[in-house]
């Protein structure tokens, strides 16, 4: 194997997957280095979200390699449960937490123990714990509210509150998924700061339509499209590549 | 370990359920053989086996209440696991009546003889002792709830295709022991027994005595509910229920905790069938049918599912109704079943306790924003 495979967090190459004869994917390339944090950008149906799938195991690809961890684990073999506890934690589009639970009860579950059935009925929370869910807590700003009911929060907290679930997780590599979409400007500028601040102790991905947050982001661009890599750099080269002009931003 | 998980089950709801069922477990004893016939106070034996019948079936909404109200397995089939352990001891009945059966064969129950069995199946060994009796109380429903939910949680069959797979599983069953050659005693079941343990089955002090045994068996039942959905566990559960691919995503196996869940709740079924049998007196095929099945979950509905103390209200009260309709318009039973599953399902979709408990939180908050403003000088309620 490559180079690239040994030094990368997550290796992607040549993944293809059809659904019903439409090509989601098509021979796709893609490589997060560890610490890095990666925007990803693309028109509706370009595969953004199914590459997602394929990295977290919910769909397996027809053809292709993805490796995780420098090329030590082949995710194909994978489900979704022994790749969460592999390290990739995941945000989904639409902000997706325990709502009949408390927002402290959310972060306890998605805290990094033992997940089996014997060890949670025994669990019992620990000072560490507890110093922990503070901690991310404050990170996500949602201290004050961590008696509510996840149901509860605002749209944008609940966005947050998915987040800091995948900070208790401790993964190596992080998924978002439009993590903007429904924020208002200045929640939507507090996010970035909270991304790029994860993202100093770990590899985050983010698919982001809002091109504003991208620019806010700052950081190496991947423009998707028709289920392959389009172009590949900065927000400014991305951005004035011809290709992407015609099949992204000019449309 | 074991403690840490007792005490987090008990809380004022909880513990008064339990205080109640265990002063009936006294009480009710007391009042059926310590007074006379003619005292105001006293309990005929019949009544006294018609709530221990109810508290049987409370402790099967019970246990279907772990696996629908809290992690959302509509299960359409728990009856199964009800009769399952309900044959169970009604075997053990049988071996007990020995030679005073009607053909008077010291080992084969009449049933066998009547078919002209000259051997006991080999399914029938072991029956006549208690111990092994009980064992196959938990073992048979739980064995089958684990063999039928580890098939359908891996493949992943949710929602209203589980519920009809749980239907057709129990549909199958009354089929089958409706068949004389399953050994199972067919259409006519198991009946005729005689006594439990030694003591006449149809005496007054045995029928108190299961009553009680009863009333204690679903006060540990609560208990135990109650401490796995406070678990850590339970919270998972309920995560399950509400949004399963973000548990899964955060790593839990979600198969595995479901068919923990599963395989408790049928085990706990099974013993309430187990009390069951020995109060009414007989076990035949029509406990699997599905309407048994469906009208548990109409008990769990009506008294408030993802409660604890719902199911148990719910299961008292409709078959109460249940025992006094049918008695005044035997015919208007069924409409008025499904009348009230449709009021239940429109107007109080959170069932009795669940409404409930919604009033009174709704009330204490008012109360502590009122409280709240007064304090503050603010007349408007903050958000």
């Amino acid at each position: 194997m490559a180079d690239k495979t040994t030094n990368s967090l997550l290796y992607l190459s040549g993944v293809s997957v059809s659904f019903d004869g439409f090509r989601a994917l098509n021979s796709l390339s893609f490589v997060v280095e560890p610490g890095e944090l990666r925007a990803i950008i693309g028109p509706n149906g370009a595969g953004k979200t199914t590459m997602m799938d394929i990295i977290t195991g919910k769909t397996r690809p027809d053809s292709g390699d993805v490796f995780f961890d420098g090329g030590k684990i082949d995710l194909t073999k994978k489900d979704e449960a022994e790749i969460a506890q592999l390290g990739i934690g995941r945000k989904f589009q639409k902000p997706t937490v325990f709502e009949s639970h408390t927002v402290w009860d959310n972060l306890e579950l998605a805290l990094n123990k033992p997940r089996g059935v014997f060890s949670t009925l025994f669990y019992r929370l620990t000072p560490k714990d507890r110093e922990r869910i503070d901690n991310i807590l404050e990170t996500v700003r949602l201290t004050a509210r961590k008696d509510d009911l996840a149901a509860n929060l605002s749209h944008g907290q609940k966005q947050w509150l998915e987040i800091g679930m995948l900070l208790a997780q401790e993964p190596k590599l992080l998924l978002v998924d439009e993590p903007v979409a429904g924020m208002t400007d200045a929640e939507t500028a507090e996010t970035a700061i909270l991304l790029r601040e994860i993202a100093k102790t770990r590899s985050v991905v983010v698919v982001e339509h809002d091109m504003g947050f991208i620019r806010d982001l700052g950081v190496k661009v991947t423009c998707l499209a028709e289920g392959s890599v389009l172009a590949e750099g900065s927000i400014d080269f991305v951005s004035s590549d011809p290709k992407v002009i015609e099949n992204y931003l000019g449309r | 370990m074991i403690t840490a998980f007792l005490f987090r089950s008990l809380d004022g709801k909880v513990l008064a359920g339990v205080a109640i069922l265990i002063a009936l477990a006294i009480l009710v004893p007391v009042l059926s053989l310590a007074t006379g016939p003619d005292s105001a106070l006293h309990m005929p034996t019949y009544l006294v086996a018609l709530f221990g019948k109810y508290l049987t079936y409370a402790m099967l909404a019970l246990a279907l209440d772990l696996v629908w109200g809290f992690c959302g397995i509509l299960s359409l089939g728990h009856g199964a696991f009800f009769a399952l352990g309900g044959y169970a001891m009604g075997m053990y009945l049988m071996r007990q009546i020995g030679p005073r059966g009607t053909y008077g064969d010291p080992i084969l129950p009449d049933f066998m003889v009547f078919l002209n069995w000259k051997e006991l199946p080999w399914f029938w060994h072991g029956f006549d002792m208690f111990w092994f009796a009980a064992l196959m109380v938990l073992v048979a429903p739980g064995l089958l709830a684990f063999v039928f939910g580890w098939f359908a949680f891996r493949s992943r069959v949710n929602g209203v295709y589980l519920s009809i797979i749980t239907q057709a599983m129990t549909y199958a069953l009354l089929l089958a022991f409706f068949r004389n050659d399953m050994g199972f005693g067919g259409n006519n079941g198991l009946t005729d027994f005689k006594d439990i343990l030694g003591f006449n089955i149809q005496a007054d002090g045995t029928r108190a005595a299961l009553f009680s045994l009863s009333a204690l068996f679903l006060a540990g039942s609560l208990l135990l509910v109650s401490g796995i959905v406070r678990s850590k566990y339970g919270k998972v559960l309920v995560g399950i229920r509400d949004a399963e691919s973000r548990t899964r995503f955060l790593g839990y196996r979600v198969e595995n905790m479901k068919l923990f869940a599963f395989v408790v709740s049928a085990m706990m079924a099974g013993v309430a069938g187990a009390l069951y049998v020995p109060q009414v007196g007989i076990i035949n095929p029509g406990e699997f049918s599905p309407a048994n099945s469906i009208e548990v979950v109409i008990w769990t509905a009506v008294g408030g599912r993802a409660t604890l103390i719902g199911p148990i209200i719910g299961a008292v009260l409709v078959n109460g109704g249940k025992t006094v309709f049918t008695g005044l318009f035997p015919d208007a039973w069924l409409f008025a079943l499904g009348g009230l599953f449709v009021a239940v399902t429109l107007f109080l979709p959170k069932g009795i306790v669940g409404t409930v408990a919604q009033f009174v939180t709704r009330r204490r908050q008012n109360k502590a924003a009122a409280k709240a403003d007064t304090i503050n000088g603010n007349p408007q309620a903050a958000e």
